[in-house]
């Protein structure tokens, strides 16, 4: 096989496999827009909260790494129940820029409260798996990416296992659909409401640890690729939890592929930009996204 | 005693003073603000300096966000196409400063208008998506396009000169800053006793009620979206001179946040609101600076915490007007103000 298409494997794969981890943060986000029509414009911040928890637990506190994952877990769902009820609850009904204000707002407080506990260094963080990359065919691929994929692989499936079948998992559903009716039949709304918070800042806080693990570092630019989801949930569409998956993955290639090809011509960064650059136009295009609800009202 | 505002004439109506105490407060404020430079230190007249470029940038944000309803995270775009363009007609195509900053407004108001474009098809959380993503473009593109705008190296802008003397001190520039601060409080003032401020408020209220009613809202939508970006344009150049060298760090998504969150504290539709949020945001560090220079004696690590802590600060504040004073300060004020002008028999 010839170099180019090497290239352009290796590009996909490493775009696949950083997708899911946008995949799982978008997850989260569209859990709570289907619930309670939030729109939470500090994703980064969850992700940045969730890499640090488990950073000093698994470093700091020197826990074993399965205590070190359930604990930072609880802190996540912890941190997911005081947003919910202290912050988004007094405003449901508000309009929007308020809303989407407040979610800068608590975004910052964590920031703060991150930054005085552990500084702005970089963390060295813990290695999960072996660096040695092994071949896929002609194609170098490197452990930690392969790894990362397989747990949201997992992740994902045990989600979609937990919407299809469990009690819990259909009434979210259930209230998704059509909060009053789900209201009517016995569903404590309120309590779909946070656990959708909950929910999403534990899949922050996984993503931010399968993030942390593949950069081997924490620090304060993981908030950035938080800010990655709004692409992802634009293409995929805003309430669609399929679409929030398949868009993950088709933003991290779409990403790996431009900043491969096009970096050069740019001078870098372009990474960084282009799947902003496809947001702009699917939102001319197609603003309900891939699987979105056509909801869109025109004016 | 003024209990209400009781009007007998349409000339009465629309008088943009009703009484002749705020003309003369008005007045007292631009005499105290003329002599402000011989005695503030320099310290003070940059705070000043920056309070003024935030007054107009926020009062610009606030008839597109607080007075037609259009939200926008991409103001921190629009102030760096303002500063850029400033700079770059000054530095590469040489010409003077009182050209280079309206031509510079002029420009970022056209950007404006491509902004405002998704705003014809998408409302609300889409819009705010629509203008985060535009803020990553812009700035992609300032740091990249370094043949002009020198990339991440920083551009040099030379200080502004009038009649030969060159504003290269924040006590010069502080007059160039406050002589624009006065007329764009002004014009926002007068704005909306006119046709086209008050379909920006229809369309805020309810815009189909507002196009039933005959607003273009085409036209309108875009229109706010140009004075916006040219209050904007006018912030952007006056930081140009402000600060003189222009780095793509200096507007940041968290600059764009800063200014929301100024119109947010300071009242969302309200000039009065905008001025206040535009003067806490730019204080609020300043303060926390000067406790933790105080502090430093018993406690050594608390200047390292200085940004920290305005990021919690700022966060809790925001969170805070939100719940219980959405109306911002300047709710506050007409409070405080209503009380004491029933005094003693306030209830």
């Amino acid at each position: 096989m010839n170099e180019q298409l090497v290239f352009m494997l290796q590009l996909i794969i490493t775009g696949i496999a950083v997708g899911g981890v946008y995949s799982l943060m978008a997850l989260g986000f569209v859990l709570i827009f289907k619930a309670s029509s939030v729109v939470n414009f500090g994703p980064g911040e969850l992700v940045l909260f969730g890499a640090y928890v488990s950073w000093a637990t698994i470093l700091q506190m020197k826990l074993p790494l399965p205590v070190a994952l359930l604990v930072t877990l609880l802190v996540a769902i912890g941190l997911g129940i005081v947003i919910e009820r202290g912050v988004l609850r007094p405003l449901i009904g508000h309009p929007i820029i308020s809303v989407i204000m407040v979610t800068f707002g608590f975004a910052s407080v964590i920031r703060g409260v991150l930054n005085m506990t552990w500084g702005s260094d970089t963390r060295p963080f813990p290695v999960l798996f072996s660096p040695e990359p092994f071949h896929l065919g002609p194609v170098p691929v490197s452990p930690v990416h392969l790894w990362s994929f397989v747990s949201v692989l997992i992740l994902l499936a045990a989600f979609s296992l937990f919407f299809r079948f469990s009690k819990t998992g259909m009434a979210m559903r259930a209230t998704a659909d059509n909060q009053q009716v789900a209201l009517s039949l016995g569903i404590s709304v309120k309590w779909i409401f946070a656990l959708s918070w909950c929910i999403a800042t534990v899949v922050s806080a996984l993503s931010g640890i399968i993030l942390g693990s593949v950069r081997g570092g924490v620090d304060f630019s993981l908030a950035d690729l938080g800010l990655k989801v709004f692409p992802v949930v634009i293409l995929g569409g805003l309430d669609s939890v399929a679409g929030a998956i398949i868009g993950g993955v088709l933003i991290g290639v779409l990403e790996n592929l431009s900043g491969g090809y096009l970096d050069p011509i740019f001078g870098g960064g372009v990474k960084e930009v282009a799947p902003f650059v496809a947001l702009v136009i699917i939102l001319m295009i197609r603003p309900y996204g891939l699987f979105g609800k056509v909801e869109i009202e025109r004016v | 005693m003024k209990c209400g505002g009781f009007r007998v004439s349409y000339r009465a109506d629309e008088r943009i003073f009703d009484t002749i105490l705020p003309i003369v407060g008005v007045v007292a404020l631009l005499a105290v603000l003329c002599v402000v430079p011989r005695f503030a230190t320099t310290y003070w007249l940059d705070v000043l300096n920056r309070i003024g470029i935030a007054i107009i940038g926020a009062l610009g944000l606030n008839i597109l966000i607080g007075y037609t309803g259009q939200i926008s995270i991409g103001h921190a775009a629009f102030l760096a196409v303002g500063a850029y363009s400033t700079g770059i007609l000054e530095v590469n195509v040489g010409l003077p400063f009182y050209l280079a900053i309206p031509l510079a407004a002029v420009i970022t108001s056209g950007f404006g208008l491509i902004f405002g474009i998704p705003s014809l098809r998408l409302r609300g959380l889409y819009l705010a998506i629509a203008t985060l993503a535009a803020h990553f473009i812009t700035t992609f593109v300032i740091v990249h396009w370094e043949s002009t705008t020198k990339g991440v190296l920083g551009l040099m802008v030379p200080p502004a000169t009038v009649f030969g003397l060159p504003l290269d001190s924040d006590a010069r520039v502080f007059y160039l800053i406050f002589a624009l601060v006065a007329p764009a409080i002004l014009f926002t003032k007068n704005l909306f006793r006119t046709k086209v401020g008050r379909a920006f408020i229809a369309i805020r209220d309810r815009d189909v009620a507002a196009s039933v009613m005959g607003v273009n809202l085409l036209r309108y939508k875009l229109l706010a979206f140009v004075i916006s970006s040219f209050y904007a344009g006018v912030a952007g150049g006056l930081m140009a001179h402000h600060s003189r060298i222009l780095f793509p760090d200096s507007f940041t998504l968290l600059v764009a946040i800063d200014y929301l969150a100024m119109i947010i504290i300071g009242g969302l539709g309200s000039i009065l609101g905008s001025i206040f949020g535009a003067v806490f945001m730019t204080v609020l560090p300043e303060v926390l600076k000067l406790t933790a220079t105080s502090l430093t004696g018993v406690y050594p690590q608390a200047f390292g915490l200085i940004a920290s802590t305005r990021d919690v600060v700022f966060g809790l504040a925001v969170i805070f007007f939100l719940m219980y004073e959405p109306q911002g300060l300047a709710r506050i004020w007409v409070r405080i103000r209503s009380y004491w002008q029933l005094w003693p028999y306030s209830y």
